[in-house]
């Protein structure tokens, strides 16, 4: 059995990536595609909510990847800190703009479907709030990479920032339990009573298909671009330190 | 083909317009910036391989 961290080595990671990109990138059109298409031609309107509830396929899967990208930049943030892995630190990187991208999309689908169902563009409820804090941690870490030269020294203190941040990604997942006010709806999809069949607690079998579906694809997105972003970061390590060497003569 | 909807119908598109656009420009970005760079290493390990 091999061992997981045999594809720390950038040019094992590279080959690897390379393999798997065509498969996830195929994986990725189809799911987002048929999730997407499904969901806007194909399912009927909210009784209450009107053709609106159509945004719940953009909104919902941006909103999953902005919360787990940031848990995912964590976890190669821990293999960074602990074992000094570079591929992890240049992966963190690497996911940082495909989050933030994600929480835009999420703040702003959120923004366009509360202006006529809620009243109000926005509103500082918790989850709203903490999600555009975490929103400007993606721009602080994104930031802090870029201003930092040295790369070692960029990847610890970027990896300390996202320790912080992830309070703000735990917040933006439950701050609607922890506080229990705002206009933010709880978990309609994932809810425990709605997995256990409770018709009362979860979103109707015609929306959740392709919501499963379009969820699917936004995760294959985010892995399909990290895998390619990561590729990308290695080689410019590379010739970061080539060009240092030849500067050196 | 265009489903009927109704009064939201602004509010529905333009949500689908943003979010489509920032997907495919990252997308579009993440793959430009990694042929660049891809581009300029093969020129720098080229250049390094004949000086040596």
């Amino acid at each position: 059995m091999k061992s997981i961290w045999e594809y720390a080595n950038p040019k094992k990671f590279i080959e690897t990536s390379q393999a798997l990109l065509p498969w996830v990138t195929g994986l990725t059109v189809v799911c987002m595609v048929v999730g997407l298409v499904w969901g806007f031609f194909f399912t009927p309107d909210d009784y209450r909510q009107g053709s609106t509830v159509k945004i719940i396929y953009l909104h919902v899967p941006a909103a999953l990847m902005a919360i787990n990208g940031w848990f995912m930049m964590l976890l190669a943030s821990l293999i960074w800190l602990i074992r000094r892995h570079h591929v992890s630190a240049l992966a963190a990187r690497a996911a940082a703009p495909i989050g933030a991208v994600m929480t835009i999309i999420a703040l702003a689908t959120g923004a366009i479907w509360g202006q006529p169902m809620w009243g109000t563009w926005w509103v500082w409820d918790p989850r709203l709030t903490s999600f555009l804090i975490l929103f400007l941690f993606y721009l602080g870490y994104i930031a802090l990479w870029a201003a930092v030269e040295d790369d070692d020294t960029a990847a610890d203190l970027t990896s300390i920032l996202c320790i912080v941040g992830s309070v703000f990604a735990v917040l933006s997942r439950y701050a609607v339990h922890f506080w229990n006010q705002g206009l933010h709806q709880g978990a309609s999809v994932m809810r425990a009573g709605a997995l256990a069949g409770d018709t009362e607690e979860r979103v109707s079998n015609v929306f959740a298909a392709p919501l499963f579906l379009s969820m699917a694809g936004f995760v294959l997105f985010f892995v399909a671009l990290v895998l390619l972003r990561t590729q990308t970061e290695i080689r410019a390590r590379r010739m970061r330190a080539l060009m240092a060497r030849e500067r050196r003569g | 083909m265009m489903p009927e909807l109704g009064k939201y119908a602004d509010t529905v598109l333009s949500a689908y317009a943003v979010s489509l656009l920032l997907l495919v420009v990252l997308a579009v970005w993440s793959i430009w910036r990694a042929r660049k760079m891809r581009a300029e290493l093969e020129t720098v390990e080229a250049r390094r391989k004949r000086a040596q």
